[in-house]
């Protein structure tokens, strides 16, 4: 095989959907002339530009950083920004929106329901030193293999192609699915943090961390290599041993002070002033 | 503000064998499900056959004559090897689901290995097992049947 990639005409199938004049999606097709190292993001631009201008879909960054584009390619949830059409297909391509998530229009789906799940595993420090954490007088203590711990999951852009692949969720729309769950344990994991017993509340719920089996898709789609499926199986690990009294009473971090004794490089500048009001 | 309508688009059953890149894993998800069922419905109508008993030996009798039918042996051995097939992968789920088989976590550098390539040997080697039992089963189970 050779690596020598020419130009070529791809059909893009598109499923379309436009709420105020559409009773269902439909398919639609738009030949593409394809040059390599074209993404798929590209594609629609190509489309928008030359076929059709009111095809809608959602990007910002272009680079997979910022989770916007997220679609069913070709069957498989991934981002289009960071799939090059020819690595999958130089004859046909179907997209569509990312499935187990409502159709707002075109390619754009309503990820809400994933934000609302998101924000009700709690994803964020508690700590019982609210005074520490406002006004802080030192960083907290954090050695590099803490750090290993759940450095993977904070790599997760919110994109909801773990969540349009998961099996569980395509049955269950309660499911708090492979996103939320990835990022409490997350949270759960970092030893800054103090909310373990929060957070199991949280997660312990009736469509929650147990009804994952493991299909594996998620981590399989996942564009940012974050591993959910792992996140998930850890954090249920975690749970076992506590609930058989297994663990120890984790203290979270300490501040580590400023250290005694050492001037301050005065190269090192000051931080800019409040842009706000302070209370 | 406007509210426009919102089109469904959840997969429902068929999102257990739709959309996905199709990995090993999800196979034996979805064979977990049916055979799990299967078992399920199988418990139901064992319990439906031997209640017959109760209607008398001709009863019993009859309906035994028509489990006899080689449709109801090959249905038998289908519950058999469902059976290796669920209860082997449960103990893989067992040690997956209790984060015994799925690593530590790690840098995700690319091309990302995830806890699905970490667990693999474990989900290859317990279907080859499976595989196994359900041969061994099945020389046993036609060979006296038959012979
Ligand atoms: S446009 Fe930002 S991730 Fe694709």
């Amino acid at each position: 095989m050779t690596n020598e990639r020419k130009s070529c005409e791809v059909v893009f199938h598109v499923r379309r959907f436009n709420p105020e004049t559409d009773e269902k999606p439909y398919w639609q097709q738009f030949t593409v002339k394809v040059e390599p190292g074209m993404t798929v993001l590209d594609g629609l631009h190509q489309i928008k530009r030359q076929h059709d201008f009111s095809l809608a879909w959602r990007y910002s960054c272009r680079m997979g950083v910022c989770g916007s584009c997220g679609m069913l390619i070709n069957g498989s949830a991934t981002l289009a920004c960071n799939t090059q059409i020819l690595d999958i297909s130089d004859r046909n391509l179907t997209i569509a929106a990312l499935p187990n998530f409502k159709i707002i229009r075109d390619l754009v789906s309503d990820l809400s329901p994933m934000f609302e799940k998101h924000v009700a595993v709690l994803p964020y420090m508690l700590r019982d030193d609210i005074q520490e954490m406002h006004e802080p007088t030192g960083e907290y203590y954090q050695s590099p293999d803490d750090l290993l711990e759940y450095l993977q999951f904070t790599y997760c852009i919110k994109c909801g192609c773990c969540m349009a692949a998961c099996p569980t969720m395509a049955t269950d729309d309660a499911f708090l699915g492979p996103q939320p769950l990835a990022q409490a344990y997350r949270y759960t994991i970092d030893n800054r943090d103090d909310g373990t017993d929060r957070r199991k509340k949280a997660v312990t719920v009736e469509h929650g961390l147990f009804r994952c089996h493991y299909g594996g898709e998620c981590s399989a789609v996942c564009p940012k290599g974050v591993d959910p499926a792992r996140a998930i199986q850890l954090m249920k690990k975690q749970l076992f041993f506590d609930f058989l009294k297994l663990t120890k009473h984790k203290t979270p971090a300490h501040v580590l002070g400023r250290p005694e004794g050492v001037e301050r490089n005065p190269k090192i500048p000051e931080p800019p002033p409040y842009t706000v009001e302070q209370e | 503000m406007l509210q426009l309508k919102r089109h469904p688009n959840k997969l429902g059953i068929g999102g257990w064998l739709l959309k996905g890149r199709w990995g090993y894993e999800r196979y034996l998800y979805i064979l977990h499900r049916i055979t799990g069922l299967g078992i399920l419905t199988y418990f139901l109508l064992h319990i439906f056959v031997t209640s017959s008993r109760v209607l008398g030996m001709k009863t019993w009798e009859a309906v035994m004559g028509v489990l006899h039918h080689p449709v109801f042996m090959l249905g038998e051995y289908a519950v058999y090897a469902a059976f290796i097939f669920h209860a082997l992968n449960g103990i893989r789920l067992i040690l997956i689901e209790y984060g015994f088989a799925v690593g530590k976590a790690e840098e995700p550098v690319y091309p990302y290995r995830s806890s699905v390539n970490v667990q693999r040997p474990l989900g290859v080697g317990v279907m080859v097992l499976a595989v196994i039992l359900a041969l061994v089963g099945a020389a046993r189970f036609f060979m006296l049947n038959g012979g």
